[in-house]
């Protein structure tokens, strides 16, 4: 692999900067699939497609969860190679320590306010507290 | 690992690199992916916070009464447009044309403009109504994490001009090719982040 | 907005911001001020600023901002064991009609600045100062990945202690506890410059901890000298790479937490408010999730520096090298699965207190592991009984005892009798004195020779051992008593006398611990004066195993003249069994980074914008705020970063190494 250079590199801190191959193929089509992705829930919100909102929810979700991996192969170059399979490891446990932190966080905090928040009487529902 | 940590049958075992074959690999495009990993994080609690107190609307407006879907199709479409123009970008790195690279960093750069002038136009307008972020904890959610995204997008558009003027000055040097690298990845992570963004801030808000 | 006075020119600030009205703090102003001119006034006389600066504050070396940190550590050490005595004396004296010397406002300054200071500002400082100079040179580098990001981490912490400083004379601190929780330091009840101190304190150094830990993240993984594959690391680096990792994925929630306390505070937004749908549970939720990998974050380094003592003096490979890595890489994660055992009493039913009850249990299993790994490895070997040793043998016995309190806390319902008593602060502290502070003086007492030269003085460490050991018992046992009885924490006053007596035992116990801080400074002192007798010439003083022994005392810049091969678990005992032949000719130029000021400058400015955020001074903050974006640009265009070391000097310093070996008969 090659790329110019026109200066003088810096010949000892460049070993291993693994720059990957950019085609115009990779990202046309992540271009194309993240339109197709994004206009898709864009459509079934504003459209009201579906009957119940919840299962709506869990459809747009599917769907951005697809477009972000999409995302991350096509655009983010993401694979199991690049940096020795590291980039893909601290992805992995990012991702992991997210869902712990985020769904965690709701899981918790729906208890905390199950027990520990006040019921509002129809007064403060209308007008606030 | 080098050759010289491998020793063969009999043979003495070599403990100095002598040759100097051993090079440290740089770590900058790795490192860069982790910070970026950091982010994702920070990005992480502000999602739980808005999961958590997005419904908290405090007597004033839900999600549904104040978002404006066509503005923010018209915004994603802008940071998609901003993700395949850095691609291109990156493609003319590749073929060493500096030029090439200038040329469509800017025209990434204007797409980001436009995206933030967008944001800001929609902020703006939903402060006027008297719907900012100390209205409630919903809209204080909403604007902290869209507006933190909002943040990060300024700053790559403020790196990307220092890019420019870098690139224009010295070339695609080797350090300059991974500075483009890591802004490519923050930037392609940017508009990650906004998927997340449209699809629970404003599809399900108004769900 | 707060309503205290806003001046345009200069914010919140006014004549009544100094503490003319309190006399002990006009008292600590004198002492510091005479101590800081003298100091001043000696670098001035010795002609040290130039070198100063030169050697030491731009320097990109990571065994300088190692160094550098185990100072800031140690200064901020002093300030927050000041503080504890405060305390002690307060809850020795402060019974019935009795109220003590400290008022109450003061007295919450006082435990606040305690936690933070000893937690940000001496505790990690300590632990990042011995990942940075000796983890490079385990792996067999030159330095970290990010040189200049290192400068700059030091910097920024640096840059949030004097924030913390500068609150005791210019303002106050926040009377919050350590961890700030809401809506107490929210601006309703806490509109004062304090809390904006502790905030921005934490935010600017919190940057240079996130930063720091992927600069030795990445130097882990990409660094390491051929054919030290990670399963032959040195395990105090393993300790390293998962506390980075732990550094990583934990202190981006503090920053978004704190964001979030912030604009609450500046901008008047209803995160943890009372009203307006605010949810102050969030607060305590969220910081909670950072605080509990954080307390991992300052143990994990000193499990690592007792794996190489105790390896080391007693001439032993580490028992169970796997499980060693494995137990440490189960914490890592499991410690990101525990954080609601810090709020058991908040409220959230049992089905949550179950789960998390049952993985705080879970994770003391991984510890255990460790300490029997500990102990097997001891066991036929030949101990000896160096101080680094000694405090080993203390940390073994203290840990465990603190561990155990920690699973008795993790069983809700008892947790809800306990919960912030001072059973917990008996807890906290006898696992942090036993493994940190333990493991600080074990590391200082192991890797000083090879950071300066010359050993440190084996009686008055012994000293220190025996005065810390002794104080640590005397001055927490009463608490957990105290705490068994239903004593609360952070109390400044008591109606109940016939508590007076645990009181003054403890208090006696921290008299022991400032004779072994006093011993400390003896020590060092000693050794200086003696350092001829104590010298270190082979760069080897304790037999050691890794592969930071095989260089001289101090280190040249450059670490290693030809990188090191590794073929086995401890290279460097492994080099010596086999008879290696250290290499003396056959030099190359050496690629090094630059020294710079630009970490200093940043840091600098970024002090005087949390300064004027802190008093609302917003001129200054927005000119300071715009000042850093442009220095960091302006940093962006120095391309220059770089040299060679020619190799005639090369030459020259190895061959210097070569006669003082030869002097030892070696």
């Amino acid at each position: 692999m090659s790329h110019p250079d026109t200066q003088a590199a810096h010949g000892h801190g460049d070993h291993g900067a693994q720059i990957p191959h950019f085609s115009m193929r990779g990202y046309v089509i992540g271009f194309v699939l993240s339109l197709i992705l994004t206009a898709i829930p864009f459509w079934l919100v504003m459209g009201k497609v579906l009957p119940s909102p919840v299962s709506t929810g869990y459809v747009i979700l599917g769907f951005a969860v697809v477009q972000i991996v999409v995302h991350m192969v096509y655009f983010l170059h993401m694979n199991t190679k690049s940096e020795g399979g590291w980039n893909m490891l601290a992805l992995l446990f990012t991702t992991v320590m997210l869902l712990i932190a985020v769904g965690g966080s709701l899981w918790v905090m729906h208890h905390m306010n199950t027990n520990m928040m006040p019921p509002m009487t129809p007064q403060e529902i209308m007008h606030g507290p | 690992m080098s050759d010289i940590a491998t020793t063969t049958a009999g043979a003495p075992r070599e403990y100095f690199d002598l040759k100097g074959t051993h090079h440290p690999e740089n770590g900058t495009l790795l490192g860069f992916w982790i910070y970026l990993m950091s982010d994702c994080l920070i990005f992480a609690s502000l999602f739980a916070t808005y999961g958590v107190l997005g419904r908290n609307y405090a007597g004033g407006p839900s999600g549904a009464e104040v978002f404006e879907l066509p503005l923010v199709a018209v915004n994603t479409l802008m940071l998609l447009l901003s993700s395949i123009t850095y691609g291109i970008a990156m493609i003319k790195m590749q073929q060493g044309s500096k030029s090439g690279v200038l040329g469509w960093l800017s025209i990434t750069g204007l797409f980001g403009l436009v995206f933030l002038g967008l944001e800001i136009y929609e902020f703006q307008h939903l402060i006027h109504e008297g719907f900012g972020p100390d209205r409630s904890a919903f809209l204080s959610s909403f604007f902290t994490l869209v507006g933190t995204h909002g943040l990060h997008v300024t700053f790559g558009i403020v790196w990307l001009v220092t890019l420019l003027f870098q690139v224009g000055k010295l070339g695609l040097t080797a350090a300059n090719q991974r500075r483009l690298m890591c802004l490519s990845m923050f930037w392609h992570f940017l508009d990650v982040v906004w998927i997340a963004v449209f699809t629970f801030v404003y599809l399900m808000g108004v769900l | 907005m707060s309503t205290i006075s806003n001046n345009p020119f200069l914010g919140r600030l006014t004549w009544e911001s100094l503490p003319f009205h309190e006399p002990i703090l006009i008292a600590t102003f004198c002492g510091v001020a005479i101590g800081g001119l003298a100091v001043l006034a000696i670098l001035t006389k010795y002609r040290l600023w130039g070198y100063l600066w030169k050697e030491w504050f731009t320097s990109i070396d990571h065994k300088k901002i190692g160094i550098m940190y185990m100072v800031l550590g140690l200064v901020m050490f002093l300030r927050g064991f000041a503080d504890a005595i405060m305390m002690r004396a307060q809850q020795a004296m402060s019974f019935g009609d009795n109220m003590g010397y400290l008022p109450p406002h003061h007295f919450d300054q006082v435990f606040t600045a305690h936690g933070v200071i000893m937690i940000f500002f001496a505790a990690m400082p300590f632990v990042t100062g011995f990942m940075n100079y000796v983890v490079p040179m385990q792996i067999g580098a030159r330095d970290v990945s990010f040189p200049f990001l290192n400068n700059f981490s030091f910097w920024m912490t640096a840059s949030g202690a004097v924030l913390v400083m500068l609150s005791l004379f210019i303002g106050e601190f926040a009377k919050v506890g350590w961890l700030a929780f809401a809506p107490l330091s929210g601006l309703e009840y806490s509109p004062d410059v304090g809390m904006d101190y502790y905030i921005w304190a934490l935010q600017i150094a919190g940057v240079g901890t996130t930063l720091s830990g992927i600069n030795l993240l990445v130097t882990i993984l990409k660094m390491r000298a051929p054919g030290m594959n990670l399963m032959k690391m040195p395990v105090f680096c393993w300790a390293s790479l998962c506390t980075n990792v732990l550094i990583i994925v934990s202190f981006p929630i503090l920053t978004a937490v704190l964001f979030l306390l912030t604009m609450d505070r500046y901008l008047g937004t209803h995160f943890f408010t009372n009203d307006f749908g605010g949810n102050p549970m969030m607060y305590v939720n969220l910081i909670w999730i950072w605080g509990h990998p954080e307390v991992y974050i300052l143990i994990l380094p000193c499990f690592g520096i007792f794996s190489e003592v105790v390896a080391t003096f007693s001439r032993k490979r580490l028992f169970g090298y796997t499980s060693m890595v494995y137990a440490t890489v189960c914490i890592t994660v499991l410690s990101y699965l525990v954080w609601l055992h810090h709020f058991f009493t908040m409220g959230s039913g049992a089905s949550v207190n179950t789960f998390f009850g049952i993985t705080t249990m879970i994770i003391s299993i991984p510890t255990g592991v460790k300490m029997f790994n500990w102990m097997f490895t001891m066991y036929r070997g030949r101990i000896h009984f160096d101080v680094p040793m000694l405090w080993t043998l203390g940390f073994m016995v203290t840990f465990t005892v603190g561990g155990m309190t920690g699973v008795m806390l993790a069983v809700p319902p008892a947790d809800f009798a306990l919960h912030n008593s001072l059973f917990l602060v008996a807890h906290f502290h006898n696992v942090i004195i036993g493994g940190v502070v333990f493991g600080t003086f074990a590391g200082i007492n192991y890797w000083f020779p090879k950071a300066f030269g010359f050993k440190l003085d084996p009686f008055w460490g012994k000293v220190s051992f025996w005065f810390w050991l002794a104080g640590y018992w005397f001055a927490f046992t009463p608490l957990y008593v105290l705490g068994l009885m239903g004593v609360t924490r952070r109390m400044s006053h008591f109606d109940d006398p016939s508590l007076q007596k645990w009181f003054l035992i403890a208090g006696f116990g921290a008299v022991l611990v400032a004779c072994g801080i006093g011993a400390f400074l003896v020590q060092v002192f000693v050794s200086i004066r003696n350092k001829d007798k104590l010298r270190d010439v082979t760069g080897d003083p304790w037999n050691g195993r890794t592969l930071e022994w095989s260089t001289s005392s101090p280190p040249p810049a450059y670490n290693f003249a030809f990188t090191p091969v590794a073929h086995d678990i401890d290279a460097w005992w492994d080099m010596k069994q086999h008879g290696y032949t250290r290499p003396t000719s056959g030099f190359q130029p050496i690629h090094m980074p630059r020294y710079t000021a630009a970490g200093v400058v940043l840091a600098g400015i970024s002090t005087v914008f949390g300064f004027a955020m802190i008093w609302h001074v917003w001129w200054l903050a927005a000119i300071s705020f715009v000042a850093l974006i442009a220095s960091a640009i302006y940093h962006t265009f120095n391309y220059d970063r770089d040299y060679h070391i020619p190799a005639e000097d090369v030459l020259a310093t190895e061959n210097a190494r070569t006669q003082q070996l030869a002097s030892t008969h070696v």
